[in-house]
């Protein structure tokens, strides 16, 4: 038997949440002690005997056993979720009213409320992620260090921290219509940020960032698994990471430089991918619900359906961000639309739309205002002042790779051959 | 053909769970080795618990254990099938537990007619 890739780490998250459930929120670290020793036997055993033909079965077996062990031990009264104690009355019960936990559907569920339990409103969204990825996702914490680009210490500390507050809960989240709607954009927003975390982030490895882009799909995934959580803001964000995930092997050159999407080669885009996200747009179009996620998912589908830059519908594109603009007002937003201005208008209307931009001031630590300039003044021309722009967007930039991007932009500025319009 | 046992000591006991998933495909594959090549004739090995029952002496003391350290505690053991000793040992070697600095101790089994 083969073991698909990161088995062990998804199957983490499906055996924590039930056995969450099992054990109650409080015994949250119990939890995953349980599941925890369920891998090292797995490992013992398997190693010798080989891979048995379930593994998941295996593994949440041998971890249901376990805390049976323990339900056993210690019965008594409220230790454990309160939903529990009573079919926890009798050894007569407790063995099959724990298997009726474990069957699919339920374990789908768990995994669910586990999800909507880490996004506590207690926590900051930055520790409500570090906690999913610990918990539903199974990485540890040099994993989850290395994708925030953060010490392992600090993070250490925002995951010690975060499930303290989580095992202070009563319980964990139920699943329920109300409930669900009243959380549910917190849901969206952290895997939303997730995906970006991978899409943007600053983590050198190319591996860790598609990892992160997967792991926000498959949460997502789940999300659309659900009636209760199914909304069209849901298939708008699973639309939106559709698109993202299609071009990103291309966002990066052989050097390890950021491509932009004028020089992504769009043959290699995952034509699946966009039609996934066609799709998915699609249906978040029922209802009357309109989120940001509509419009970015929407902004993102008419780049991917540009076979070549040239052929991108920039007059929808700032449409759309006006749009946008109208529903959260930031200097980022404007300055994307700035741009798509200036791809139709020419140079000159995009550096005007740039200049105008409310509250430009806040851009001013953004290596991307400074590349937009520098842009915007290379293709009129203005090599010298390009360059400068190119200069002061480098000095900024967050990451290696948006600095060698940078770096070859302020190049191009220098040769005096024009090798791109 | 000879038969020897290899016990093993010392295991993988902290990583991330790629990490020991990746381990665990190291097995596979020496496993899956040693199988085509004809070395493993009848079971693929045998994990052992870390703690049992120690029964020792004429009085039978029975005590919890073996207390030893965690590194010197048999972990497993199989039977395998080589030429000779060098063989299994060229065998041992690919053994994958040397990446968690655990160790292979190869041993023969003693035939009945010297």
């Amino acid at each position: 038997m083969d073991l698909s890739d990161h088995l062990f780490r998804h199957e983490y998250g499906r055996m924590v949440a039930t056995m969450t459930r099992l054990l109650g929120v409080r015994n949250l670290i119990l939890a995953e002690d349980v599941v925890q020793d369920a891998f090292c036997r797995a490992l013992e055993v398997w190693k010798f005997r080989g891979v048995p033909e379930n593994p998941s079965a295996w593994l949440m077996a041998t971890a249901k056993n376990r805390a049976l062990d323990l339900l056993r031990r210690d019965r008594t009264a409220d230790r454990y979720e309160p939903e529990l104690s009573r079919i926890l009355q009798s050894e007569w019960t407790l063995a099959p009213a724990v298997d009726e936990l474990l069957i699919e559907n339920a374990v789908k569920d768990d995994e669910l409320r586990m999800m909507f339990s880490c996004c506590h409103p207690r926590l900051p969204v930055q520790a409500q992620i570090a906690l999913i990825l610990s918990i539903l996702c199974g990485f540890s914490v040099i994993e989850i260090a290395n994708a925030f680009v953060s010490s392992h210490a600090a993070i250490e500390k925002r995951i010690t921290r975060a499930k303290k507050v989580l095992a202070g809960s009563k319980r964990l989240f139920e699943i329920t219509d109300k409930e669900v709607i009243a959380r549910i954009s917190s849901v969206h927003q952290a895997l939303y940020l997730l995906f970006n975390e991978g899409y943007h982030g600053g983590s050198p490895g190319v591996a860790v960032r598609s990892e992160l882009c997967h792991e926000a799909m498959r949460l997502a995934a789940l999300l659309l698994d659900r009636p209760a959580s199914a909304t069209p803001a849901t298939y708008a964000l699973s639309a939106l990471m559709c698109f993202g995930a299609a071009r990103l092997p291309t966002r990066l050159g052989g050097m390890g430089e950021l491509l932009s999407m004028f020089e992504q080669d769009r043959s290699l885009w995952d034509q699946q991918l966009i039609d996934e996200g066609l799709k998915l747009l699609e249906f978040s179009a029922t209802g009357s619900e309109l989120t940001e996620f509509h419009i970015e998912a929407a902004i993102a589908s008419v780049h991917a359906l540009a076979r070549r830059v040239e052929e991108t519908d920039w007059r929808q594109i700032v449409s759309l961000y006006n749009q946008l603009s109208a529903m959260r007002p930031t200097p980022v937003i404007a300055l994307n639309r700035a741009i798509a201005i200036g791809q139709y208008q020419g140079p000159e209307r995009g550096l005007q739309e740039i200049r105008a931009i409310p509250g430009a001031k806040r851009l001013a630590k953004y290596p991307f205002y400074f590349a937009a300039l520098g842009e915007f003044e290379l293709r009129r021309g203005m090599r010298d002042v390009a360059r400068h722009h190119f200069q002061a967007a480098l000095v900024l930039a967050r990451n290696e790779m948006e600095q060698r991007f940078l770096e070859g932009r302020s190049r191009v500025c220098e040769v005096r051959v024009a090798c791109r319009d | 053909m000879s038969e020897f046992t290899f016990l093993f000591r010392g295991r993988l006991i902290s990583g991330s769970l790629e990490e020991r998933q990746k381990h665990l495909e190291k097995w596979k594959l020496w496993m899956n080795q040693l199988r085509a090549n004809g070395h493993i004739n009848e079971h693929p090995g045998h994990p052992l618990e870390g703690s049992g029952k120690v029964i020792s002496g004429k009085n039978k003391l029975v005590t919890d254990g073996p207390y030893a350290e965690a590194k010197d505690i048999v972990g497993g053991f199989m039977l395998i099938e080589a030429e000779d000793l060098e063989e299994a040992v060229e065998l041992a070697k690919n053994c994958p537990i040397a990446e968690v600095d655990g160790s292979v101790e190869v041993r023969p089994v003693q035939v009945l007619r010297p």
